[in-house]
This record gives C-alpha cells, structure tokens and sequence, in this order.
C-alpha cells in the first residue's frame, strides 16, 4: 500500500470518529489513570451506556499529563465543546452520562476545561500552567488511542518517516545534527554527533536499541509516552535506523511497566501490518525489525553497557568506555543506544525542520525538556518545557506550587543520583549546562519536590540506599564506597554522627564520584555533595545539636503533648496509642511516656486538629522532665 | 607492530600500538597496582579500582583500560592518584577477613604485596568494618574457597569460563555480591574438572590450594 492511501484511510476513520454524531468519551488509562480507578470508571461507562441502550463511542486514550486530577474523562458530544473532567468516579461518570450524555447539563463543576476554544467554558489550554508548557514530546499524549495507529497517523505520525526516506541518510544525520538535539537519557550528548559516529562505524550488521528502562524512582515519562503515543517511539527508532544503517532494533522496557510492554507489542504489529516496519519499508527497500525486551529490573541496567549485556543474556554489569556502542556495542557491533524521549522527537524534527526545533530553548539546550514532577507539588504528573524554564517556573508556574502553604525546601532532580537544588536558586534556567554547573544534573527527568517538612539528611540517606543496593557490585569504589557512605549518613540521622565524619563522607564521595566504574557509582554521591553544600546546617545540627530541624529522624524526636493545650477530658490519643504510652497525668492532661513511645505519629493524627495539642520536638531534651506516673504519685498519697 | 612511545613519571617508555598503559608500565618496570587486571582481556575487567593514572590532557583514568598514545605523559604518583587507591585498597580491606596469619594466601598475597609496595596499611581504620561471614567451602579434594577473602577481582571466573568448566560465576549484587557456582553447590558438586587454574590466578588466598597439592602448570 502506498502512503497516502494509508494517510487517506486514516484520517477518514479519525474524522469519522470525532464527526460521527454520537457521544465520544475519552478515558485516560495509562497506568496513572489506572492507579486512580480508571478501569473501575470505564467499566462503570460502559455498563450503564449498555443498559441504556446508548449510542456512543469510548475511547481508551493515554496520559495526558495531568496526573494529580486521574482519573480524567474527556466527552465530546455533538453541539458542545469537548470537555475534559478530572477526579473522575464511578459517581460522577453515572452523573456525567445521566445529565450530560442524556440530558444537556454539562456538569461543569467537574470539568477542569474544555479541549478547543469556545464561547462556553475556558479551555484547560487557559490554564497558568500552559502560559510555561510546551508540548511537542506530549502533544498527541492522552488525545488519541495508543492502540490505533490509523489516530496516530491521521494526526500527522509516519509522514516524517516518509520524508526521511526520500532523503539520504547523511541528510537525515545533518538534520539532526543541526537541530542540537542532546540525548535525553541523562548525560546530553548529542545525537547528530552519536548518529554519525554509528553510521561511520566499521562492522555490520548495525543494531538501534531504544533504552526504556527509566529505573529511576519518581520518574514516569518514557513510560508517559510508550503507553500514550508508542508509534511516535516506533516511527523515531526506524528513522534513527535508516540514518545509521541498523537492520535490527530493540526496545528495552522495564519489567515493571506491564502496560508498557503490551501496548508496545500491540503497536509494533501494527506498524509492521501497514508495512512501515519490517522487509522494504512502504517500498523504499529499507528494511527494519523491532522486538522488544522486558528489562531485567535493575536500575543499573538502564546503564547502556549493562543494558547491551542484559540483551546479550549476561549479567547486567557495566564495562568500561571507551569503546563506546556506537563503534562496538550488542555483540561487538556498532549500535546506537537512544533514550525513548530522544527518538520519539526525531519524527518531529525531520517533520519540521532543524531549525525549527533549534529555535526552542537555549544556546545549548535545544527543545523541550519533560518533566515528571512528583512529591510537594500541588500538580503531580507531567510537564513539557522549553528547556532553560526557571525553576520557578516549573515548580509554581506549572506544577502550582507547594500544597498547604508549606515552604518550598528544594528539589531533587535527575533520579536518584541527580541531587539537589536549594530554595535560594529559584531562577536557575534548567538545562543542561546550567544544571551541571550547580553541582546536580539533568537526569532523563525526574523531579521531586521538597518542603520544610522533608529532612536533607534523611533525604540524602534515602537515595544512597537507594544507589548502594542498585549498585551491581562489580567495582570497588561503588560496591563499598556507597556502603560506607551509607553507614555515616545512617550514624547522623541516628544522631550517632560526629563533625569528623562529615570530612570523610566529603572526601568518600568525592573518590566515589572520580573513580567509579559507571556513571551509576560516578554520580551516586550527588545527593550527599550537594546537600552538604546546599545545607551544611542541617548536618550540623543532627550531629551538634542532636536536632532534626524538620523533625523528621525518628531518633532525634520526641512527640510531646502541650499540657496547656490538651483538652483534658478527651483521650482520643489515649485510644488510639498501639503500645499503651500515654495516660492521663495530672488534672486529667495527658502524657506521653518516652520509655514506652515507639514513634509512630499515630497520636498526632488522633487529636483533633481544634486543640493541636501534640507536637513533636528535637532534639529530645526539649521535652520537659516527666512527672511521675500515676501509680507511684498514688502510693505517695495513700 | 609498530611502537609508541610514551613518557611515564619522566621515563621514556616503548610500548606495542594498541597496548594498555598499566601493561606498559609493568614492562617498563614502573609499578601500578592491579588486582583484577589480565593482559589482553577486551574490554578489561576495571573492577578493582587500584590502577590510577594522571594523564596529561585526560586527566585520572585506570590504566588498565587507557591505550597507549605517541606523546603520551603519564604520572603514577600524583596526590590525586595515590588518594583514590589509597582509598580503594582501604575499602577492599573494609569487607575482607584480614586475619593474615590463618589465610592460605599468607605471604603470597597481592593485598599484602600492594600494602608494603605503597606503604599501605592492611590494618586501615578509616572505614569501618563491614562484617562478612560467608562458610569456607572445603568440599572439593584439592582446593578450598574462601569467599570472606575473596576481592571479587573476577579472575577465577574468567579464567573458569576461558579454560576449567565455567562453573564459577558471580551471583547477587551491591554488597552481597560473590562469587560462586550454579546454586551455590559445594565446589565438589559442581562439576568443576579440577584443573585448578582458579586457585593459580586468585590474588588473594580465597581459592588456595589445600595443603600438600601440587601447583598446577603454571
Ligand atoms: C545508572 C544509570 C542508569 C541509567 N538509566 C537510564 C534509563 O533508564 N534510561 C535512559 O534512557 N538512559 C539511562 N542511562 C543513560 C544511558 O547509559 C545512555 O546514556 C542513554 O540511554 C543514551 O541515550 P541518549 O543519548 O538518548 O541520552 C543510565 C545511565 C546510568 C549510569
């Protein structure tokens, strides 16, 4: 079949869709959706539009970034403006399909706003938010079925891949080249300059892997996008082959992202059933074949030689580099390694010229740069970016700022060996080079975001636990150095640190850092190198003071009830204390005893927020001497 | 083959095109340390993070995987290069049975050997120990294997894999990584062949030949 056939059909079955006549209902069921319920709301559609015998069409689309309002419905119905509902349950979709399929109330008090301009209701384009966003990556995200490549198609998908086959591939890589796209995988080299140096590499056959692993904990992204637009990755990859020269492809998906790794699978049959993937590509003679991988969950193996030696069926270690993938990588052969979020932005690029794409961003960060925002942001979930956006930007432009009025602390960025940017930065640009230059980097993504009420040290702790148990093991300075590094953090947020081992956990980090074997050890001391510049008091009150400023350690605090605040007669913390630590002092004031306190805050949460009356207080010495218990006070009377 | 030459701490020094700097130091007589090194190995192992140099224009690297260059500067002993072995020789010792007198490696040992070369201490005291207690497997007939000695430098395993029966591997990882056979069986159920390469090749004495057995060809 030849392209504008398939073209042609496409956007018939598209328009036919939308122009029908009957209801459309969008239903959000990535696996964000699908934590919030989504599958639960669809069946719920789908039930009662059967039982009332109703006309309409649902469709089952991805993420559209809007993470924090899941599950979200998008209905179309003729006459109206498309309108899309957030928190979306059971309820409210029954409500939505009683008055607004049926009736003519659209409901707006669930609406977060409608998809196209209208004169009824602002659209969610009018949102704050997308005065910062930009999306390119996410544009189709969310708006059409992953599972339908003729949507995909119809909304401009595979025309890039036509384009590129008419042009030679050196034609393709200068493109590229010129559009100063840099690999979003972490480090940003740029892609032209890998393209070239695979495509001049000697050996044959040339392998294309797309690296999916996104081990990071908090990031979400390449997931985003292989479960909402997974053509797009598809039809990058074949682009990227061509301009290379790889016969063969892989597509490398964490093990955790089950719907990842179905929607894929699906896709690929699709584009190989229309002929835009497999033996001589819509007649070029440019054959392509993709299979997928299932990783082998370690974050270690999104690293691209440990990636290249799990595909190889070994052990998911790293080598050194050089010899880089590009001259000697699957099998000793050259083999471009991409990151999903760098080749699904091919398509575009080759679309819409390099100098289209090189007119976003800055100097040296071309483009847009996705976001997965997570922890204390009033908007969880995705945002697209030009890069060099302040972080100001990001944080309370975009992601809404902190909830419940907290203060903002810092921010973890890169996944966890990133590190850490503090609330004095807000105006930092982020990009690459900016980012580097603050001690932290880009990462493929993930931010996570901190408030007063997050510990630096505890913070700091958390993700080298994280990096000392993902690290493979093989070399030395990664295997035991984070070990060690882990022991100091744990002896200060234990309050068994002393001043001394600040000197050591610098100079620890400092050689891990230098002489790691794989950029998983290299950059594992991030966090520490950067709280303990960032937020050195904080160290030092742990370690001093015996104090956890955020009051967070759990060996640091002490849970106290405020005998002027305590009501006296209600014991709702009395009940609700699991291990029996609070009993009634004098007057009738409730106490908590230290000795028996296990710490779980359950207390807190029991008293009712109109008396407050527990707070927790570091260090320990600030709570006062305890009066004696009431047995040995009743024996003194008697 | 044709030659490069290379300057290392002010000597000049040939070596084949295409070698390692560590291989040609050696061989100009100039010491680094390695644990895990094996010459031709590609790509090399780099694990055990002791062979550091300075290099004019690139900075630190280990030289077990730096390729010789015509004009090549190289410095063994700079601050920064003594801080980051010292550093890792140290960290090796902080997860290693340092009992010397009870160990089979006992005077033939690298660790041992790189301790009085650099002036180490094998009683370093800046990390603290990480316990390790694994059960010595004396199982097999000839050899015992020791895994709280053993520096996971990768030589047995490689060389099981290049010329014994490929039963030695590693297993788990971070930490908890060791070497060991298929299900962890005892060495004499593993269908290891006994041709004691492993015991030849271990730097350490965590593969140690027992008592009254003849070394194999060397
Ligand atoms: C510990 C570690 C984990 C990594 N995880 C990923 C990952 O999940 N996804 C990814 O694309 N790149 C990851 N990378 C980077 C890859 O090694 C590689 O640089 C990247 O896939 C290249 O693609 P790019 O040029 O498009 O950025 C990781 C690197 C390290 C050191």
């Amino acid at each position: 079949m030849i392209f504008e056939e398939i073209r042609d059909r496409a956007i018939r079955e598209w328009e036919g869709l939308r122009n029908s006549g009957r209801p459309l209902i969008l239903i959000g069921t990535a696996t964000c959706g699908r934590a919030a319920g989504a599958m639960e709301v669809l069946e719920r559609i789908e039930r009662e539009l059967g039982e009332r015998g109703i006309d309409a069409d649902v469709v089952q689309v991805g993420c559209m970034g809007h993470c924090y309002a899941e599950p979200l419905i998008a209905i179309a119905k003729p006459g109206y403006p498309p309108i899309l509902y957030g928190y979306v349950t059971q309820g409210t979709a029954s409500q939505l399909i009683e008055n607004f399929i049926l009736g003519d109330d659209p409901c707006l008090e669930f609406a977060l706003g409608a998809l196209e301009e209208n004169e009824l209701i602002p659209t969610i384009f009018d949102m704050p938010r997308f005065r910062y966003e930009r999306r390119i990556l996410l544009e189709r995200c969310g708006f059409i079925d992953p599972q339908n490549i003729d949507h995909y198609i119809a909304n401009g998908g595979y025309s890039a891949l036509v384009k590129a086959l008419e042009m030679t591939s050196d034609e393709v890589i200068e493109g590229v080249r010129r559009s100063g796209l840099r690999g979003r995988g972490g480090a940003g080299f740029p892609t032209g300059e890998k393209f070239g140096i695979c495509r001049e590499a000697e050996g044959e056959p040339k392998y294309l892997i797309c690296n999916g692993d996104e081990g990071d904990p908090g990031a979400f992204m390449d997931r985003a996008i292989l479960e909402s637009d997974p053509q797009s990755v598809i039809e990058g990859m074949t682009i990227a082959a061509y301009a290379v020269g790889a016969l063969h492809g892989y597509i490398y998906v964490r093990a955790e992202y089950p719907l990842a790794v179905e929607r894929v699978r699906f896709a690929l049959r699709q584009a190989e059933g229309l002929g835009l993937l497999g033996q001589d590509i819509l007649g070029s003679g440019f054959s392509f074949g993709i299979e997928l991988v299932r990783g082998s969950g370690a974050f270690v193996c999104g690293e691209e030689t440990a990636l290249i030696a799990s595909i190889e069926g070994g052990r998911g270690v790293p080598h050194p580099r050089p010899p880089f993938p590009a001259t000697s990588g699957l099998w000793g052969k050259p083999t471009l390694i991409n990151n999903v979020k760098t080749l699904s932005i091919i398509p575009h690029i080759i679309s819409k010229g390099a100098d289209w794409y090189s007119s976003i961003g800055t100097e040296k960060s071309k483009g847009t740069a996705v976001f997965a925002l997570a922890g204390k942001v009033i908007n969880t979930g995705l945002a697209e970016v030009p890069m060099g956006t302040t972080l100001r930007d990001i944080i309370y432009g975009v992601g809404g700022g902190i909830p419940g009025g907290k203060r903002f602390k810092a921010v973890q960025i890169g996944g966890p060996s990133g590190g850490f940017l503090p609330e004095s930065m807000p105006d930092i640009p982020v990009d690459f080079d900016s980012l580097t230059e603050a001690g932290v980097m880009m990462g493929s993504g993930g931010m996570v975001i901190l408030d007063e009420d997050n510990c630096m040290v505890e913070a700091a702790r958390y993700l080298l636990d994280f990096t000392q148990r993902e690290s493979c093991g093989k070399c030395t300075m990664c295997r035991l150095g984070t070990k060690q590094m882990l022991n100091i953090l744990e002896d200060i947020t234990n309050g068994e640190g002393r001043l001394e081992d600040l000197g050591l956990l610098m100079e620890l980090a400092q050689d891990v850092r230098d002489g790691s074997l794989c950029g998983l050890g290299r950059t594992a001391p991030n966090p520490v190198l950067t709280s303990l510049s960032y937020f050195r008091d904080e160290y030092e009150a742990h370690i001093i003071e015996k104090r956890c400023p955020a009051l967070v350690c759990e060996k640091l605090i002490s849970y106290y009830i405020l005998p002027e605040r305590c009501e006296r007669s209600c014991d709702a913390c009395v009940g609700s204390c699991s291990v029996e630590a609070i009993y009634a002092g004098k007057g009738g004031v409730k106490v908590i005893d230290q000795e028996k306190c296990v710490k779980c805050g359950i207390c807190l949460d029991s008293c009712p927020p109109q008396y407050s009356a527990i707070v927790k207080l570091s260090p320990l010495s600030l709570v006062p001497p305890e009066e004696k218990k009431p047995e040995k006070s009743e024996e003194g009377d008697g | 083959m044709s030659k490069v030459t290379l300057t290392i701490d002010g000597i000049q020094i040939e070596a084949q095109k295409g070698e390692k700097v560590l291989w040609a130091a050696l061989e100009g007589g100039i010491y680094i340390p390695s644990l895990c090194a094996v010459r031709g190995l590609e790509p090399p192992f780099a694990a055990c993070r002791l062979c550091f140099v300075e290099i004019e224009g690139r900075g630190i690297v280990t030289s077990c995987t730096e390729t010789v260059a015509d004009g090549m500067v190289v410095y063994t002993n700079t601050p920064r290069v003594k801080r980051l072995r010292r550093t890792a020789f140290e960290l090796l010792l902080s997860h290693h049975d340092t009992d010397c007198s009870s160990c089979p490696g006992h005077g033939n040992c690298e660790l041992q050997r790189i301790a009085s070369r650099l002036g180490l201490k094998l009683r370093q005291n800046r990390f603290r120990p990480v316990p390790i207690s694994y059960p010595i497997d004396s199982s097999h007939p000839l050899i015992t294997y020791d895994p709280n000695r053993c520096i996971l430098c990768g030589k047995c395993v490689w060389v099981c894999n290049e010329r014994g029966s490929g039963v030695l591997n590693f297993a788990f990882r971070g930490i908890d990584t060791v070497v060991t056979t298929f299900f962890g069986l005892p060495l004499a159920d593993s269908g290891c062949n006994s041709c004691l390469e492993c015991a030849a090749v271990c730097p350490v004495g965590a593969i140690a030949l027992k008592r009254d057995v003849r070394p194999p060809r060397s």
